[in-house]
């Protein structure tokens, strides 16, 4: 099992979400985040005061999925997520040890 | 049916063409009567016919006056309220909508006990007595030495809503960091030493700065830029000053929470104002048209003026700065407006848009104080600007205030010919900093020592809303 972790830009979203839909991925959890890599921020002037935003919005999606979905995963959001310019955001891939399901205490790939 | 219908009308037509025996009556006795008795039948029906054009000029007057005390307490809230309420950090908008609401109520009970009285009433050149206390004798009849065509209640109710406005716009200085119950003890005190005298001297008979009854510095201020915005902006600077900054100003970012909500709130202050500058007329006449006429050019130019300023400097021009310059021009064409013309009130609006502009975003980092949401930096600059103007640009072609003693039309401003009434414009400014500054240290100072100013500093890290009050704006899971 893998986990990946995916953050991206807002506006992108939508389109990876269709795009995991349609490789059969139906699990995620999506968090509205801040933060910045390689994008510098912008400044705003309010009666004069500058104030500069370096934390953007960016949306984290984390999925924990089978070993054998993993690159087809990674290539849609890779391929759904671009558009070209700093500030698309990255893809994080963890090895997962184990996963269970509360409601049955199924474990592993099951149990995703 | 038809035929039926015409005879009906044509009855009807007799009825009213043909005078009633009771008008035939009239008129013969009339020539049958002595001259006296018909001088006085004449007289009698003149008296009704004046009593009755009285009246009806009274509902005309009355209806406007009423409508505009309305446009002023809209000012204050939602206008202030939203402005302000946008303008600060998430954590604060209650607490800072709260001090302008909670002022519509409570100066309205001070105005009912006594605030009334202190301005209006018949006292010394200062300050009002106390004649009027608990509004006795203030009733339907108009007092014709501020209105004679209106209820002595309108105009009470009308000059109310100027009070309630003025400490609010104080709130704007010490946002974010005072302790509510400092707050209202403040603003009892601050009504009761600075407002009811300042009203008094420039409004109220007998008082010292009134120009039109023959004050001894005749000021012209028209709707208060003296009485209203210079005091609130002076005594908003002392505020700044002597409460010191917000904890983190100005190292940590604090951006408007909301600059819809400020938006909105200077687009409802912007129509508010109409209220207070033509309604300043007292009366529904040309008077009225021209004072409203010379806030919209007023208000138009400052908000171009002060985006210019800012488009050339910044590079952007902001809508924040935009709706803060037509409030700037709003309060600069104040003490204007029942003075000017339109092509004045364009120029005065230009002036104040810029020059507020450079007050608030040049004058305050360099002098580095605390006026949270310049409160100064708009009224007490553009009160200031505003006065000074109103002395170049007054004419009488517009407003005839000063007569010579056949009653002919004397200059009025500056420009006009009168270039003396710029030291009476400089008197009513000196005064209105004067005594905001002195009144205000001292009400400072007492309330410090009586309950303290400022929240502890969890309190103010935490925000007002919920230290002070117990509630949240925003309830995120609600």
């Amino acid at each position: 099992m893998k986990k990946i972790e995916a953050i991206i830009q807002p506006s992108r979203f939508d389109s990876v979400k269709d795009a995991l839909h349609e490789i059969g991925i139906d699990g995620m959890t999506v968090t509205e985040v801040r933060g910045h890599g390689r994008q510098k921020g912008h400044t705003e002037v309010y009666r004069g005061n500058e104030y500069t935003v370096d934390l953007l919005p960016k949306i984290k999606i984390e999925m924990v999925i089978p070993d054998k979905l993993s690159d087809a995963v990674i290539q849609a959001i890779l391929k759904t997520a671009r558009t070209g310019k700093i500030g698309d955001g990255k893809v994080f891939v963890y090895p997962v040890e184990e996963a269970i399901r509360i409601r049955n205490e199924e474990r592993g790939e099951t149990a995703l | 049916m038809k035929k039926l219908a015409v005879c009906a009308g044509l009855g009807l037509v007799l009825v009213v063409v043909t005078p009633g025996p009771r008008s035939f009556a009239l008129a013969a006795s009339g020539i049958g009567q002595s001259p006296q008795a018909a001088a006085q039948t004449a007289g009698v029906r003149i008296a009704k016919l004046e009593q009755q054009v009285a009246a009806a000029q009274t509902a005309g007057d009355n209806a406007w006056m009423l409508v505009c005390a309305a446009l002023v307490l809209m000012m204050t809230g939602p206008g202030l309220a939203l402005f302000y309420g946008g303008l600060v950090r998430r954590k604060n908008v209650l607490a800072t909508m709260m001090q302008s609401f909670i002022l519509m109520a409570l100066v309205t009970l001070l105005w009912a006990l006594f605030g009334y009285s202190l301005c209006f009433s018949p006292g010394d050149a200062v300050i009002g007595g106390f004649g009027a206390v608990f509004l006795r004798g203030v009733g339907g009849a108009p007092n014709p030495a501020y209105a004679a065509t209106i209820p002595q209640q309108t105009f009470m109710v009308f000059q109310l809503m100027f009070a309630i406005i003025t400490p609010a716009l104080i709130t704007g200085a010490f946002a974010e960091r005072m302790k509510f119950k400092a707050m209202v003890l403040f603003m009892i005190l601050w009504t009761i030493v600075v407002y009811d005298p300042m009203a008094h001297m420039v409004w109220g008979v007998g008082g010292l700065l009134n120009a039109a009854q023959g004050g001894r510095f005749p000021t012209l201020d028209f709707a208060g830029g003296t009485v209203v915005h210079i005091t609130s902006g002076v005594s908003a600077l002392v505020c700044a000053l002597y409460l010191g900054k917000r904890l983190g100003y100005p190292k940590e970012p604090m951006p408007p929470h909301n600059v819809v909500l400020s938006v909105i709130g200077a687009c409802m202050l912007w129509v508010g104002w109409f209220g207070f500058n033509a309604g300043s007329a007292l009366s529904a006449g040309t008077l009225a048209t021209s004072a409203f006429v010379a806030t919209q050019f007023g208000a138009a130019a400052a908000a171009l003026g002060w985006s210019a300023a800012e488009w050339i400097r910044n590079g952007k021009p902001s809508v924040l700065g935009a709706a803060s310059g037509a409030v700037a021009g709003l309060v600069a064409i104040t003490p204007a407006s029942g003075f000017v013309g339109p092509m004045a009130a364009l120029a005065i609006g230009a002036i104040a848009g810029v020059g507020c502009y450079w007050m608030v975003t040049k004058v305050k980092r360099r002098f580095g104080y605390d006026d949270s949401l310049d409160a100064f930096g708009v009224h007490g600059a553009g009160g200031t600007i505003g006065a000074l103007l109103t002395g170049i640009f007054a004419s009488s072609a517009i407003n005839p205030i000063f007569g010579d003693h056949k009653g002919g039309p004397l200059p009025v401003g500056l420009i006009n010919g009168n270039a003396g009434q710029m030291l009476n414009q400089l008197m009513g400014v000196v005064i209105a900093w004067g005594l905001a500054i002195a009144g205000t240290l001292v009400i400072l100072k007492v309330v410090d020592l009586l309950v303290g100013l400022r929240v502890p500093e969890d309190h103010e890290t935490r925000g007002l809303d919920l230290s002070l009050h117990g509630e949240e704006a925003y309830n995120g899971e609600a």
